[in-house]
């Protein structure tokens, strides 16, 4: 029995390398290969799988439209768990699948250790939610777009609205360890602090998917903060401002665009209320952005989840290269992008010559009455 | 061959299966909206789905009973396969004559994708070599083995982004760090045994982590790394196809100097301590073994393993940051010598590539991706528990003339 | 001073989170030495057990006490059929296997239940009911201890009261006591050690169901990540107490939560898991076989 398994599993193990391998040769050519990469299982699904899901509900009526060009959109969806060496297998299996754009990835890390391959093969990627801003600004990474603001440009409108418009001058910064909210959390403590208006009695870091953040709380209350500023996504968020209210402390909490997300209201509650977060500008009202909400309602049945506009939007963008760009190019498909106004649901947008959005405006909301409305 | 009871115990099970999966399967609720979505299709999907896993579990296992009592009647030939092969020195060189020359055209017969997977399989494949050691060897359940993997990968991305230090002159460095923190952690928890040095090592482990994590100014934080060089070769800066190739190399060099290396050390005087003290430890301090000693020498050579293969790691991926070193890594390199046969060469090669290459190709099922990897893991374990080639013990037979 | 008491009542109200999750681990291995690691899963899955159906009730208008009534005893009840079937798919069959073995079972058992769940309800947080109201008679030092603290505080006593009352004097309690002292002596006088290995895990099963109901309404949060983290503290605490001792598990999870609180409050959050796991190593190098576990004489 013990020989004929291992022989069994050598043979079938090779059948299953030659049967993989084999459709990778035999690319068509006659469809534009659109790839998504991000965090699809593992404990960051939840941020990867909107994506797929924005990107699936673009291409559906890019399709039925007759699709791009005379050519029909295919969809590659591949995970990477958000971890930078299996984005480095995503991506060389994007490239040997013979991918056209790349949707993706969703964590910063995991794209910077992707980039390097897809710019070997002269591929664009547009991240919906990468905001480190080494990717753009530092310019090594020529082929990256993303339709999300960079750290600091975050950092800098809070920074900006709780010293002029609140007019706090003791901020606690929080952050979750994490590469966008210690990024952000970096960002605004040093803008705090060159601003010469406030001063930084608290920066620390909390464990996400801690049982009980009581303790941060009651450091949040000794240091005599007006206001914490939170650099995180909405999970760690709505623990931290439900523990802070429990504990019957009224401190305001001003946060990122990891936490204007409607699951954050949804989870905090009533405790959310008076909350600020930085997000891009009038989405609830734009037109594209209520039409891609109430499709994604239509087809899955639920609210989208993080980042799903961003991400509906660089699909909306991208497409919209290829058509006017005519092929897929890299040089073309970046000076369409710099060049075309594309309407999305985060706002009118085309990209300056780094890579990021110009026309994502950003702008403050406040949680009134279980909604973010914008300032 | 499947009775009437065994029909019913089949359709109870899938009932119980049916009741277990209720709530989950079944009810969703939207909290906010006030709505409750029933999904009964999927009580029948399960009840479905069990009644043929069952069956087919049955079918197999009554297939092997026969064939069972076939055997006992025919010749007894209880050796892998593979076990039978490496005996015989002639077979044994053929069998590595082949398999050497398709590992030299696999990178040219298939892509970049299938490659750069390969890399990462025999990254593991050494990886698991190294646990080997502390674990299959010397019997010392570490849970943190990846803190060693870390140390080495920093230290090829720090020194190369501070000195500016090469690939190679790294490696040996990365490696030797690697083995240092391995006898730092080896000498206050020498005293413990079996889980409770499993959970120190955890904790060392998440220790390692948590410092890259917050320590800005030594490691960058978890914004990580980037444009870490990949491997010069003799001083020519390659394309990103080449590179992949030359590691594919340097990775199939190194994995054989690690298989003769570990195979020399398997029956030298301090791999049978190793072994002894795994059996137990009291006797072997009578026979004279310096526990200490030996205990440390497998925590460093294990951990040096790692710290070369954390090197080449952080060549291949040219960005590191803490996210890549968290416990579930430990659990799977830990996962790669059970589930190959603890103490045995082929068994833990065989465990890494299958490990490591099944969630890849395992790709095309999406979503279920990792639900089966979890199942396919329980079931290897489950069917065969002893790993998938257990390590043959060396029997002397005496014989009369 | 103040500001001590109320980092001491924070760390108490972990440790006793802890506690929950630790008594089931604790349980499991002082029968069959297994570190099982699909228990941080099980209280996943009895936390959202209770959510499921204390949102059904809620949607009918349910009133609040027979809502946590019954979304307990659900939980409860399917935590312990998942406990029992787990036990019976994935280490039955190795009771006999090498040591490692049913380990890695059990590390395959909570990839597949974290995925099980992601796929079949959702990968979004959820918003947990608030299950445990605020207390009026609670609110001049809700500031300090809330209600909901309270509650898990009282939880955690009582059940390890009752615990260590059923180990103790009961017939199956003495049974498992057997049984982990001596598998196969255990059968020869007649206790039928399968039943009482499935009733260790229905009875773990079922503490993990009441923990994580009780802490997911106290974070107001689930999702099919939670069991992860939850259960690696867990464990590290029933290790601090002396893996296999119930009170050692209590007792050791406040001491993993007081410090937690404590290095938070006084140093660093930053810091705060690698405090809890160096404090760990101190002890374990002073004291082997943790703070109330026994020194077992090694027989060659």
């Amino acid at each position: 029995m013990k020989l004929q398994l291992s022989g069994k599993l050598l043979s079938t193990a090779a059948c299953f390398m030659i049967a993989l391998s084999a459709p990778a040769l035999s690319s068509a050519a006659d469809t534009i290969k659109f790839g998504v990469a991000g965090a699809h299982s593992g404990d960051l699904a939840s941020y990867g799988l909107p994506t797929v899901k924005a990107a699936e509900l673009v291409v559906e009526k890019v399709n039925a439209n007759g699709g791009i060009n005379g050519k029909k959109v295919e969809l590659l969806v591949e995970d990477d768990v958000c971890k930078p060496e299996v984005a480095t297998n995503t991506a060389t299996k994007l490239i040997s699948d013979g991918v056209d754009v790349v949707l993706g990835h969703i964590c910063s890390g995991a794209t910077k250790a992707a980039l390097p391959i897809y710019s070997n093969a002269g591929v664009l990627v547009m991240s919906p939610s990468a905001t480190n801003p080494a990717l753009t600004q530092s310019g090594e990474y020529p082929n990256f777009f993303r339709t999300i603001a960079p750290d600091d440009a975050q950092a800098k409108i809070d920074v900006e609205f709780a010293l002029n418009n609140l007019g706090y001058t003791k901020i606690a910064v929080i952050h979750d360890k994490g590469d966008y909210g210690k990024g952000f959390a970096e960002f605004a403590k040093k803008f705090l602090e060159d601003s010469g208006k406030a001063e930084v009695v608290l920066y620390e870091g909390v464990t996400p998917g801690a049982v009980d953040y009581s303790a941060i709380v009651q450091k949040i209350k000794r240091s005599g903060a007006q206001a914490v500023m939170f650099g995180g996504y909405h999970p760690e968020a709505s623990k931290i401002i439900s523990m802070m209210r429990k504990k019957r402390l009224k401190t305001d909490f001003i946060s990122d665009d990891g936490v204007k997300d409607n699951t954050f209201i949804k989870v905090a509650g009533k405790d959310a209320e008076g909350a600020y977060a930085s997000g891009p500008k009038d989405t609830t009202k734009n037109p594209l952005s209520i039409q891609a909400v109430e499709e994604h309602k239509e087809k899955y049945g639920a609210d989208p989840g993080a980042f799903f506009e961003n991400a509906y939007s660089a699909a909306l963008a991208m497409l919209n290269a290829i058509e006017k760009a005519g092929s897929t190019d890299l040089d073309a498909l970046k000076k369409a992008l710099q060049t075309e106004k594309v309407d999305t649901p985060v706002g009118s947008i085309y990209f300056d010559d780094k890579g990021d959005a110009i026309g994502v405006g950003f702008s403050v909301y406040q949680v009134q009455n279980g909604e973010f409305v914008e300032l | 061959m499947f009775t009437l009871k065994e029909i019913k115990k089949t359709v109870l099970i899938s009932l119980w299966f049916v009741f277990l999966t209720f709530p989950l399967m079944v009810i969703k609720v939207d909290p906010i909206e006030k709505t409750v979505l029933w999904r009964w299709h999927n009580a029948l999907y399960v009840a479905i789905g069990i009644f043929c896993i069952r069956c087919l579990i049955e079918f197999f296992r009554h297939r092997k009973q026969q064939k069972e009592k076939k055997k006992k009647n025919s010749s007894d030939d209880s050796q892998a396969l593979i076990h039978r092969i490496l005996v015989d020195p002639r077979k044994r060189n053929i069998m590595l004559g082949v398999l050497l020359s398709l590992v030299v055209i696999f990178p040219f017969v298939f892509d970049t994708y299938q490659t750069n997977i390969m890399i990462t399989a025999l990254m593991y494949v050494v990886l698991g070599l190294g646990l080997n050691i502390v674990v299959g060897m010397a019997g010392l359940l570490d849970l943190g083995f990846v803190a060693f993997y870390a140390v080495g990968a920093y230290s090829y991305a720090l020194l190369n982004h501070h000195f500016g230090l090469g690939f190679w002159a790294v490696l040996p460095i990365g490696g030797g760090l690697a083995a240092f923190a391995g006898i730092l952690l080896g000498f206050p928890v020498l005293r413990l045994r079996g889980d409770y040095l499993a959970i120190v090592t955890l904790g060392f482990g998440e220790i390692i982590r948590l410092i890259l994590e917050n320590w800005n100014e030594f490691s960058m934080g978890p914004s990580g790394i980037s444009n870490i060089d990949r491997p010069y070769f003799f001083g020519i800066n390659l394309s990103l196809e080449h590179s992949i190739l030359y590691l594919y190399y340097i990775m199939i060099l190194f994995l054989i100097v690690t298989i003769f290396i570990v195979n020399r050390l398997q029956n030298s005087r301090l791999g049978r301590a190793w072994i002894a003290l795994r059996e137990d430890e009291i006797a072997c301090q009578a026979m004279g073994i310096d526990k200490r000693k030996t205990k440390l020498v497998a925590f460093a050579l294990g951990a040096f393993w790692a710290g070369v293969v954390g090197v080449i790691f952080a060549a291949k991926t040219t960005f590191i940051n803490p996210a890549s070193f968290t416990f579930l890594e430990s659990a799977i390199i830990l996962s790669i010598v059970v589930l190959g046969g603890m103490g045995s060469i082929v068994g833990v090669i065989f465990g890494a590539l299958i490990l490591i290459l099944l969630p890849e190709y395992l790709r095309a099922l999406s979503e279920y991706r990792m639900l089966a990897f979890g199942a396919i893991l329980v079931a290897m374990m489950v069917f065969r528990p002893q790993g998938l080639i257990s390590k043959i013990r060396r029997t002397y037979t005496f014989k009369q003339e | 001073m103040d500001y001590f008491i109320e980092l001491f009542c924070s760390g108490i109200t972990r440790g006793a989170i802890y506690a929950l999750i630790a008594l089931g681990y604790t349980m499991v291995y002082g029968i069959i030495g297994l570190i099982n690691f699909a228990h941080g899963e099980i209280y996943m899955i009895g936390a959202f057990t209770s959510f499921i159906v204390a949102t059904v009730l809620s949607i009918y208008g349910f009133p609040l006490l027979a809502i946590i009534v019954v979304a307990g005893v659900a939980a409860a009840v399917w935590s312990s059929a998942y406990g029992f079937t787990i036990e019976k798919i994935a280490y039955k069959p190795l009771r006999h296997a090498p040591r490692l073995s049913p380990l890695i079972s059990a590390i395959g058992m909570s990839i597949f239940l974290q995925n099980y769940v992601l796929l079949a309800q959702t990968s979004d947080f959820l918003p947990f009911p608030e299950l445990i109201p605020d207390f009026a008679f609670m609110e001049p030092i809700a500031h300090i201890v809330g209600s909901s603290d309270l509650v898990i505080l009282i939880t955690t006593t009582v059940v390890m009261i009752i615990l260590t009352f059923v180990i103790k004097f009961t017939r199956i309690g003495k049974a498992m006591r057997a049984t982990a002292q001596d598998r196969t002596m255990a059968m020869l006088v007649g206790i039928n050690v399968n039943n009482v290995i499935s009733a260790t895990f229905i009875i773990g099963s079922a503490l993990a169901a009441i923990g994580g109901m009780l802490i997911a309404s106290h974070i107001g949060q689930i999702n099919f990540y939670i069991g992860f983290i939850a259960g690696i503290k867990a464990f590290t605490a029933a290790v601090l107490g002396g893996i296999g001792s119930i009170p050692g598990a209590v007792l050791g999870s406040l001491v993993l939560g007081l410090t937690e609180s404590f290095a938070t409050g006084y140093v660093s959050s930053d810091y705060e898991d690698v405090f809890a796991f160096a404090l760990l190593v101190l002890i374990l190098i002073f004291k082997p076989s943790g703070l109330l576990g026994k020194d077992e004489t090694q027989k060659v």
